[in-house]
């Protein structure tokens, strides 16, 4: 078996451990899961892509950085691209998630982030067509690093990214006062109002950080695989088993379970064949929650 | 007569429209005092502390908090209006070690301050100091509520309002905590409780009001209420005493 599956399945499971950040603070802080997160990633790709084309429509052609297929347009706009979603997280719950919200019901909310993400989708596809497109369609050379494995620039630059930004956002969970007050709402909302924090306040920015990072997962699956609608959609079942297998409300149990299930994805791929690819994060969810429902992080809910 | 810290005239709060439980109940809490609100079950007495503090929905009547109408003002917003508020259970972070439990509650600080606030708090509740890193919810029963208490205590509070603080505990911790407020007493803040526990929150208490059905239906003395015949009418006959429950929570 070559070990080629290992740089796979750590790319995979970034993009779906990032993702699995903005759906287990969501989960743990506003108590629902939003099944529209999956399009707030497919929305800030696109975000992204339209900035990119506007940027190359105005400097014309750019160069690439280094040895990577893309060049600083990309980054102006994958940072564009994480405010609007940011921005787009927080219209959604302004308009839709909050209202629902105030009345208690905690399934009704779970049934509207369904229909949000069906029209969040088809305006896509409505905009963009359904067609696959790329941010760039160059070929990058696959340097070989030993062991059988081969990684691009592009896949080196991502999993330092990713390693990046989950290291910060458990800096700003840990320590500092608005994650502090992040992880106090999401054990005890009540008390968490007594103590004096602005509950308000701090769901707006749980918006903004599971927003933003949705986004930098879909222009990782952009640069990396294709951009459809459905690219956020078809990332939902592993996110979840991510969030689940991480333990609800932990931010490395997220990235650690999406590192598993991309690894585990990548292994059965080779091991029995791409068509059970599918499959794997259902059967981890499944075993999860049936062996441990709180999750590798997790704390059993009193 | 010493300065009014709060004065709550007339309040009416409820969780449903219509459906008030708290009905017309007044009382005053003066500077530096321990002021006791007891009652049978039923009440209202957590519920009126609790409107108070933001919690219910308030229908009617006024909360004064040096001379500020807190009437309206949202839970969120008492810390730095100066009430802090321990509620009965759930009062701690439980998956939040100590330390957080303690810098999570200093929002309204300044950011220079707080290391030493927080030990300032660790001083007046030693106990706390070996648990620092240890998760909240590992702590007893007495810790956890030294722990909400310093909790509540560390913004400087101009009054300090608790829910049962001796619900739940074993007598030994009922003990440790009623010194413990009288001690907080004595560095200056001023104290409103409600009890079940009515021997020993007169014994620490200055003053009492008797709570029955929604309204302040007796005032006086916290030392003489003990044997006032009112307060044993008051409690339909019952002795006003409780001990606590046994078995720490």
């Amino acid at each position: 078996m070559s070990l080629q599956f290992v740089v796979d399945g750590l790319l995979t499971g970034s993009m779906i451990g990032l993702g699995a950040i903005g759906v287990t603070l969501t989960y743990s802080i506003l108590r629902f899961s939003n099944f529209a997160h999956g399009d707030f990633m497919a929305w800030g790709t696109y975000a992204t892509l339209t900035v990119v084309s506007a940027i190359g429509a105005v400097f014309g052609k750019v160069a690439p950085i280094g040895p990577l297929s893309f060049g600083w347009p990309l980054l102006v706009a994958l940072v564009t691209g994480m405010a609007f979603t940011a921005l787009l997280a927080l219209l959604l719950d302004k308009v839709l998630f909050s209202r629902l919200r105030s009345q208690g019901q905690a399934i009704i909310v779970v049934m509207a982030s369904f229909g949000a993400s069906m029209a969040l989708r088809s305006l896509l596809e409505f905009t963009f067509t359904s067609r696959p497109t790329y941010f760039s369609r160059a070929i990058q050379i696959a340097m070989p690093v030993g062991f059988g494995i081969r990684i691009t620039p592009d896949q080196i630059a991502l999993l330092l990214l990713t390693a990046v930004l989950v290291l910060g956002v458990h800096l700003l969970m840990t320590r500092t006062q608005t994650g502090r007050s992040m992880q106090a709402l999401s054990q005890n909302a009540a008390l968490a109002r007594i103590a004096g924090i602005d509950v308000a306040s701090v769901i707006r920015v749980t918006w903004i950080i599971g927003g933003a990072l949705a986004c930098v997962a879909g222009v990782m699956i952009g640069i990396l695989v294709q951009i459809r609608p459905f690219m956020g959609f078809d990332m939902l079942l592993p996110m979840f088993a991510a969030a689940i297998l991480g333990g609800i409300g932990s931010i490395p149990g997220a990235v650690l379970g999406g590192l598993i299930i991309g690894l585990a994805e990548a292994g059965a791929v080779q091991l029995i064949g791409a068509e059970w690819r599918a499959a794997v994060s259902f059967i981890i969810l499944m075993a999860v929650l049936f062996v441990r429902p709180m999750g590798l992080f997790g704390v059993r809910e009193r | 007569m010493s300065e009014t810290v709060l004065d709550v005239r007339d309040l009416e709060a409820g969780y449903e429209p219509g459906v008030p439980i708290v009905r017309g109940a007044s009382i005053t809490v003066s500077k530096g005092e321990i002021v006791v609100v007891l009652g049978p079950n039923g009440a209202g007495k957590s519920s009126f502390i609790k409107a108070i503090a933001g919690l219910v929905p308030i229908t009617g009547g006024t909360v004064f908090l040096d001379g500020k109408d807190i009437t309206a003002a949202p839970a969120h917003t008492m810390v730095r209006l100066g009430l802090a508020f321990v509620p009965q259970t759930e009062n701690i972070f439980p998956l939040m070690s100590v330390e957080d439990n303690l810098k999570v509650a200093c929002g309204i600080l300044e950011r220079r301050e707080i290391p030493a606030r927080i030990e300032e708090m660790y001083a007046a509740f030693p106990d706390l100091v070996r648990q620092r890193r240890t998760a909240a919810g590992n702590l007893s029963g007495g810790q956890r509520q030294m722990l909400a208490v310093a909790r509540a205590l560390i913004v400087h509070p101009k009054v300090l309002v608790l829910d049962e603080p001796s619900a739940g505990l074993s007598p030994k911790f009922v003990s440790m905590v009623f010194e413990m407020l009288a001690g907080i007493r004595k560095s200056g803040v001023t104290i409103l409780l409600v009890e079940q526990n009515a021997k020993a929150a007169l014994a620490i208490g200055d003053r009492a009001y008797v709570l029955v059905e929604g309204k302040d239906r007796h005032e006086g003395v916290a030392s003489e209420l003990w044997n006032d015949p009112v307060v044993a009418e008051l409690y339909l006959g019952q002795r006003p005493s409780r001990a606590g429950k046994g078995g720490a929570a």
